[in-house]
């Protein structure tokens, strides 16, 4: 039983594989990887998450769509939510925000600030 | 009145013997007295002299812990210090081998992606992720090298138009001088450098040894990306040397995928 069940929504394989790389230097976590939103809501509806990081930019449905509907549904609306992407300008993080993410990471990502804010939404010390 | 004369004599001579004895006591007494103060006075200097004496090596010996105690403090701040110091130190290499560690992940992720298949696009699009995510360009093209007419062409590009990439002719302009070449071009000033189609800001041929088989040209950076880093040159390497394993071997497996089908065509003809 892990102690941490995080999902990564990504289209990239590469990306998924840093962020779980990154993600994996965390005692007791469990990571689930999503290929686009519609994936992703699939497995949020299967299993309990305590984190999700998401792309925006994806096929099928995009990581702004996801987080609007995670945070409309009762049952998941408390996870926190991480925003991983190219998109620098501040009205796209702006947006992101104001639907419901917690933090925006832009990429090129390095593996510890993504250990860094999980570790500070998971309130590991 | 001689008998009266004689008794008072004799009485008088009786007093003045008595006075004589006390006188003789008396004086006695004052010197047992001024002996005994003169002996109290010999015992309370002595016992003067002895604190005195006492208190003084006593205090020497204090001051002499003082010092000791001093010099132990003074040694535990030095030690202290040096401890800080070292703390210091291995925070700043701890640091380091975060950064270090981080860079490591970002290339073993790379090689990894870049030969987990033997497909051709899939290959072209791990390329395309690295360069994107790992570097973080915005606009640039991938160019393979005909060898039949020793031009380069487009295979791939991101935020640009492929038909926009005209072929390149090798050791022509910056693109093919560096295809010639075998060696990195990156433009000196990145905060100056105007997008231009020839002219890319970074130009990193891909080589297998000697041989170049084609060339990542860079325009334009995220937005949130104004210089590269160090380990973005690490990838640049690793690029330009794994990416051109992988695009050869795909290409030859495909072409070995397709004269298979063929023979197999063939067979099956002959078989039938």
């Amino acid at each position: 039983m892990a102690d941490y069940n995080i999902l990564i929504v990504e289209d990239s394989p590469t990306m998924r594989q840093l962020i779980s790389f990154a993600l994996k230097r965390i005692k007791g976590v469990r990571i689930v990887e999503a290929s686009d939103g519609v994936d992703g809501l699939k497995k949020i509806s299967a299993e309990k998450f305590q984190m999700i990081f998401t792309d925006i930019n994806m096929p099928v449905m995009d990581g702004l769509k996801l987080i609007s509907l995670v945070r409309e549904d009762v049952n998941h609306k408390g996870i926190p939510i991480v925003v991983i992407t190219t998109e620098g300008a501040q009205e796209d993080r702006q947006r992101a925000l104001a639907l419901g993410a917690n933090d925006y990471i832009t990429k090129p990502i390095q593996p510890n600030r993504i250990l860094e804010v999980a570790r500070q939404l998971l309130q590991i010390t | 009145m001689l008998e009266e004369e004689s008794g008072y004599r004799g009485k008088a001579e009786e007093f003045l013997q008595a006075f004589k004895k006390g006188a003789e006591f008396t004086h006695e007494l004052l010197k047992e007295n001024e002996r005994l103060r003169f002996r109290v006075l010999e015992l309370e200097n002595a016992l003067g002299d002895h604190s005195a004496g006492a208190g003084a090596e006593q205090s020497s010996v204090l001051i002499s812990r003082i010092k000791e105690l001093e010099q132990e403090k003074q040694d535990i701040l030095d030690r202290i210090r040096q401890v800080e110091d070292e703390n210091q130190d291995f925070a700043n290499r701890y640091i380091e081998i975060e950064s270090e560690n981080n860079n490591l992940a970002n290339l073993y992720i790379a090689s990894y992606q870049l030969h987990s298949t033997l497909d051709f696009k899939e290959v072209l699009q791990i390329i395309m992720e690295i360069v994107i995510n790992l570097i973080g360009a915005e606009e640039f093209s991938l160019m393979l090298l005909d060898e039949k007419n020793g031009d380069l062409r487009a295979v791939a590009c991101e935020g640009m138009d492929r038909e926009e990439i005209p072929p390149v002719t090798l050791g022509s302009g910056l693109i093919g001088q560096t295809v010639q070449s075998g060696e990195s071009y990156f433009t000196e000033n990145m905060e100056t450098y105007q997008r231009d189609i020839l002219n890319p800001m970074v130009c990193v041929p891909l080589k297998i040894k000697d041989h170049v088989i084609g060339v990542l040209s860079i325009y334009k950076l995220l937005i949130q990306k104004d210089k590269f880093a160090q380990v973005d040159y690490e990838l640049f390497t690793l690029l330009a040397g794994h990416a051109a394993t992988a695009i050869f071997g795909a290409r030859l497996y495909s072409d070995s995928e397709r004269r298979l089908s063929t023979i197999q065509g063939f067979l099956d003809l002959i078989t039938k």
